[in-house]
C-alpha cells in the first residue's frame, strides 16, 4: 500500500491574509491528501521544524506582504540545512511575475498567483509524487 | 389595503397572460437567482403592505433615528464623502511625498498604512522583522520616523486615519506629539485610529495581547480621547477584513456590530457613560460587487446599530446611535488577470458605496492583485470617486435608492439575518467567547470556501478568470520597495538610540510598567511621556508585552 501523500501550509511572515492559504489546505484535504496549516505569523526556523517533526512530502507557502524573495528561500535554505533533501517546497500569493523565476532559482519549485485553479496545484502535487515517494 | 388586492390580482393575470408565454420559450438563466452573497432574488418585487407606522419606525428621515436613509439630513448635497486614499510604503520620507501629491491631487483626507513590523509593535531591526519592513505600509519606529512623515503637512488642516490597532495608543500618542511641536493643541486633532483589535483575532492577523488587556487599552483610548482629544474617531468597527476573509454581506454586519457591543459592553463595565464615548465610534465597512446587496447593507447596519445603542445600552444622544462609516472597495474582487478590468469593478463598488451613504472612501487601484499600486493607479482610483461625486448625480438627492420595492425588501431581510447571528453570540456568551472558539472563524470559511468552489466549477463567473480569459497578459508594471529599507531603518534606530536621553527613556518605561501592572490606570498618559522622549514603538510594546503575554492564535481549519 502506498504512503499517503503529507504537506504543509505554511504562513511565513507577518501578514494575516490567510484565506488563500486555507483554502488550498482545505482543498488539498478535500483531494485526499493529508495536511496540517501552520497557522499564521510563522518564522522561517519554525516552518522548516515542523515540517521535519511531522515528516511532510511539501511544504506550501503562502506570502501576501512582499517578503517572499526573503522568506521563501529561507525555508528552503533551512530544510536543507537540517537534511531534508526530498521535501518539495512550493509557494503562493500575491508576487510578482518578474520574482518568479528567482524564487525557482531559489528551490522553490511552483509559484501560484492569484487566481490560479486548484487544479493547477493538484496537478503539480500529482507530478512530483513519485520523485517524494521514490 | 385594497389597492394592494389589485396588484395582487393582476400580478396573476400577468404570470398567466404574459410572463408564462414569455418562459416556455425562453427558460431563465437560472432555476433560482441569490445575491452575490446567496440571499434568495425573487423574479420581480411589488408594493407591499407598508403602513406609516413601519415606514417611520424602519426607514424615516436622514439625520434621525434609526438612521436608515443616512446619518445627516442633507447628505452629499451638504458636503460629499472624504475621498481618503490608504498609502504608504518605504521609509517615512517617501510616504510623505506620495502624501503631499495625494492632496494637490484633490484627496481630501489622508490615511496611513503602516508596514506590519509597525502594525504588530516590533522595529524594524527586530530578527522577526526581516522582509517586512516597509513593504505593506511605511515603517515607523518612533516618534523621529513620525515628525519626517508629517513634515511640512498641517495636522490642524486634514484629518488622518490611521491603520493601526494593537499598538493604536503607541501612533496616537506619536500623533500628538508630532502635532504638539507643529504648535497644534490637541483638541484640534482631527482623524481616526482603526484600534479594533477583536476583528485582528478574527480575520487580519496583527494582534499583539491577549483579548482582556487589549480591551483595557482600547477603553483607556476611549476614555483619554473623551477628555484630551474629543473630535477624534477612536475606533472603527471594521467588517471590512471580515469581508475580505470571505465572509457574507449579513457575516460582515453581524460580526462587525457583535465587536461594537463588545467594545461599547467593555467601556461601560470600566465606569464610563455611554454618551461619553459612543458618539466617537465610528466604523469600515467593505463594498464589493453585488450593487444592490452592498447598498442594503449599509442601509441595514445603520438601522440595526442605532436600535442596539438606543434599546440595549440606553443611549440618549442620538449622535450614540449613528453609524457613521468608512469604505474601502473589495481588495479580495480585484483579479490580476486583466487588471484594468478592476477599473470597472471599482466604479461599480464606489457607487454602492456612496449609495449606502459612506462617510469615506477609499477606492483600491487596479493592480493590487498584483503588488503595491502605481502612482498612475492611485490617480484612476482617485477620479473614480471623483466621476462618481461630480458627474453621475447619484450624489443630488439622499438615499435615492430608498423605496425600491426590492431594496426595502433587501435591507430587511439582511437586518434579520443579522439579528439572528447576534441572538447566537449573545447565547454563547458573547464575540469574545465566540472567537476564542473558533466559531465566528468557522463560519466565514465555510463561506469562503463555498465561494471558491462555485469560481473553481465555474458555477460563479468572475470575468477574466474563469470566462473570458485572454492566452496573453499584457505587460505590468509595478511599484518596488527598496529591499534595503531594513538595514536604513536600522541605522537611523542606532543613531536615535545613541544621541537621545537613555536614563529618561528607562524612567518613562519603567512608569508604563507599573502602570500597565494596576489595571485601574489609564495607560495614555505613560505612553504620551515615553513616546515624547523618543522610546521606539518595539520598546513600548516590549514592556506591555512582558505584562500582558501574548495572544495565540486558534487555528481553525
Amino acid at each position: 500500500m502506498s504512503k499517503r501523500i503529507r504537506i504543509l501550509i505554511a504562513k511565513p511572515g507577518l501578514d494575516g491574509h490567510d484565506r488563500g492559504a486555507k483554502y488550498v489546505a482545505r482543498a488539498l484535504k478535500d483531494a485526499g491528501y493529508e495536511v496540517i496549516y501552520t497557522g499564521i505569523r510563522q518564522s522561517p526556523e519554525a516552518i522548516a521544524k515542523t515540517a521535519i517533526q511531522e515528516d511532510v512530502d511539501f511544504v506550501g507557502l503562502s506570502l501576501l506582504s512582499g517578503a517572499h524573495n526573503e522568506l521563501f528561500p529561507e525555508v528552503v535554505r533551512l530544510l536543507r540545512k537540517e537534511g531534508a533533501k526530498n521535501i518539495i517546497v512550493f509557494g503562493g500569493g500575491v508576487i510578482p511575475e518578474e520574482d518568479i523565476s528567482f524564487l525557482q532559482e531559489q528551490g522553490i519549485e511552483a509559484v501560484f498567483t492569484p487566481g490560479t485553479p486548484i487544479q493547477k496545484v493538484l496537478n503539480f502535487i500529482e507530478s512530483k509524487k513519485e520523485k517524494v515517494l521514490a | 389595503m385594497d389597492k394592494f388586492k389589485k396588484i395582487e390580482e393582476q400580478k396573476k393575470q400577468w404570470e398567466e397572460k404574459t410572463l408564462n408565454k414569455v418562459l416556455e420559450r425562453f427558460p431563465e438563466q437560472k432555476e433560482t437567482f441569490t445575491t452575490g452573497s446567496w440571499l434568495p432574488v425573487e423574479r420581480l418585487y411589488l408594493p407591499r403592505p407598508f403602513s406609516e407606522e413601519e415606514y417611520l419606525e424602519n426607514v424615516g428621515f436622514p439625520g434621525q433615528y434609526p438612521f436608515t436613509r443616512g446619518v445627516q439630513p442633507t447628505m452629499y448635497r451638504g458636503r460629499f464623502w472624504t475621498m481618503r486614499q490608504y498609502a504608504g510604503f518605504g521609509t517615512a520620507e517617501e510616504s510623505n511625498r506620495r502624501y503631499k501629491y495625494l492632496l494637490e491631487q484633490g484627496q481630501t483626507g489622508l490615511s496611513v498604512a503602516f508596514d506590519l513590523p509597525t502594525q504588530i509593535g516590533y522595529d524594524s531591526d527586530d530578527p522577526k522583522s526581516v522582509g517586512e519592513v516597509g513593504k505593506v505600509g511605511v515603517a515607523i519606529d518612533s516618534l523621529e520616523d513620525m515628525e519626517l512623515l508629517f513634515d511640512g503637512i498641517p495636522l490642524d488642516k486634514v484629518s488622518t486615519s490611521m491603520t493601526i490597532n494593537a499598538p493604536a495608543a503607541v501612533l496616537l500618542a506619536f500623533y500628538i506629539a508630532v502635532a504638539e511641536k507643529q504648535g497644534v493643541p490637541k483638541d484640534q486633532l482631527r482623524g481616526t485610529i482603526q484600534n479594533d483589535i477583536l476583528k485582528e483575532y478574527i480575520a487580519r492577523g496583527t494582534y499583539i495581547f491577549p483579548p482582556k488587556p487589549s480591551l483595557r487599552l482600547i477603553t483607556n483610548i476611549f476614555e483619554y480621547c473623551s477628555k484630551e482629544v474629543p473630535k477624534w474617531n477612536t475606533i472603527s468597527i471594521s467588517g471590512y477584513h471580515i469581508r475580505e476573509a470571505g465572509s457574507t454581506a449579513v457575516q460582515e454586519v453581524a460580526f462587525t456590530l457583535a465587536d461594537g457591543i463588545e467594545y461599547v459592553q467593555a467601556a461601560l463595565n470600566a465606569g464610563l457613560n455611554v454618551d461619553q464615548f459612543a458618539g466617537r465610534l465610528s466604523f469600515f465597512f467593505n463594498a464589493h460587487n453585488d450593487l444592490l446587496e452592498e447598498i442594503a447593507k449599509f442601509r441595514a447596519a445603520r438601522r440595526v446599530w442605532a436600535k442596539i445603542m438606543k434599546e440595549r445600552f440606553g443611549a440618549k444622544n442620538p449622535k450614540s446611535m449613528m453609524l457613521r462609516f468608512h469604505t474601502q472597495t473589495g481588495g479580495s474582487t480585484l483579479t490580476a488577470q486583466q487588471p484594468d478590468n478592476n477599473i470597472v469593478r471599482v466604479t461599480i463598488q464606489t457607487l454602492a458605496a456612496v449609495l449606502g451613504g459612506t462617510q469615506s472612501l477609499h477606492t483600491n487601484s487596479r493592480d493590487e492583485a498584483l503588488g503595491l499600486p502605481t502612482e498612475d493607479s492611485v490617480r484612476i482610483a482617485l477620479r473614480t470617486q471623483q466621476i462618481v461625486a461630480y458627474e453621475s448625480g447619484v450624489t443630488n438627492t439622499v438615499d435615492p435608492l430608498a423605496g425600491s420595492y426590492f431594496l426595502e425588501s433587501l435591507t430587511d431581510k439582511i437586518e434579520e439575518k443579522v439579528w439572528n447571528y447576534l441572538k447566537r453570540i449573545d447565547e454563547m456568551g458573547g464575540m469574545v467567547y465566540a472567537i476564542e472558539k473558533g466559531y465566528i472563524q468557522k463560519e466565514i470559511q465555510d463561506a469562503a470556501y463555498r465561494y471558491q468552489k462555485e469560481v473553481e466549477k465555474g458555477d460563479r463567473v468572475v470575468v477574466g478568470v474563469n470566462k473570458f480569459t485572454m492566452e496573453q497578459e499584457p505587460p505590468k508594471e509595478i511599484l518596488r520597495v527598496d529591499p534595503n529599507l531594513r538595514k536604513v531603518q536600522a541605522e537611523r534606530l542606532a543613531n536615535l538610540r545613541a544621541k537621545r536621553d537613555n536614563a529618561k527613556i528607562q524612567k518613562t518605561l519603567n512608569a508604563l510598567k507599573e502602570a500597565a501592572k494596576e489595571e485601574k490606570e489609564n495607560l495614555m498618559p505613560f505612553i504620551l511621556d515615553a513616546a515624547k522622549a523618543y522610546a521606539t514603538l518595539g520598546e513600548i510594546c516590549n514592556v506591555l508585552r512582558d505584562v500582558f503575554g501574548e495572544y495565540q492564535e486558534s487555528i481553525v481549519l
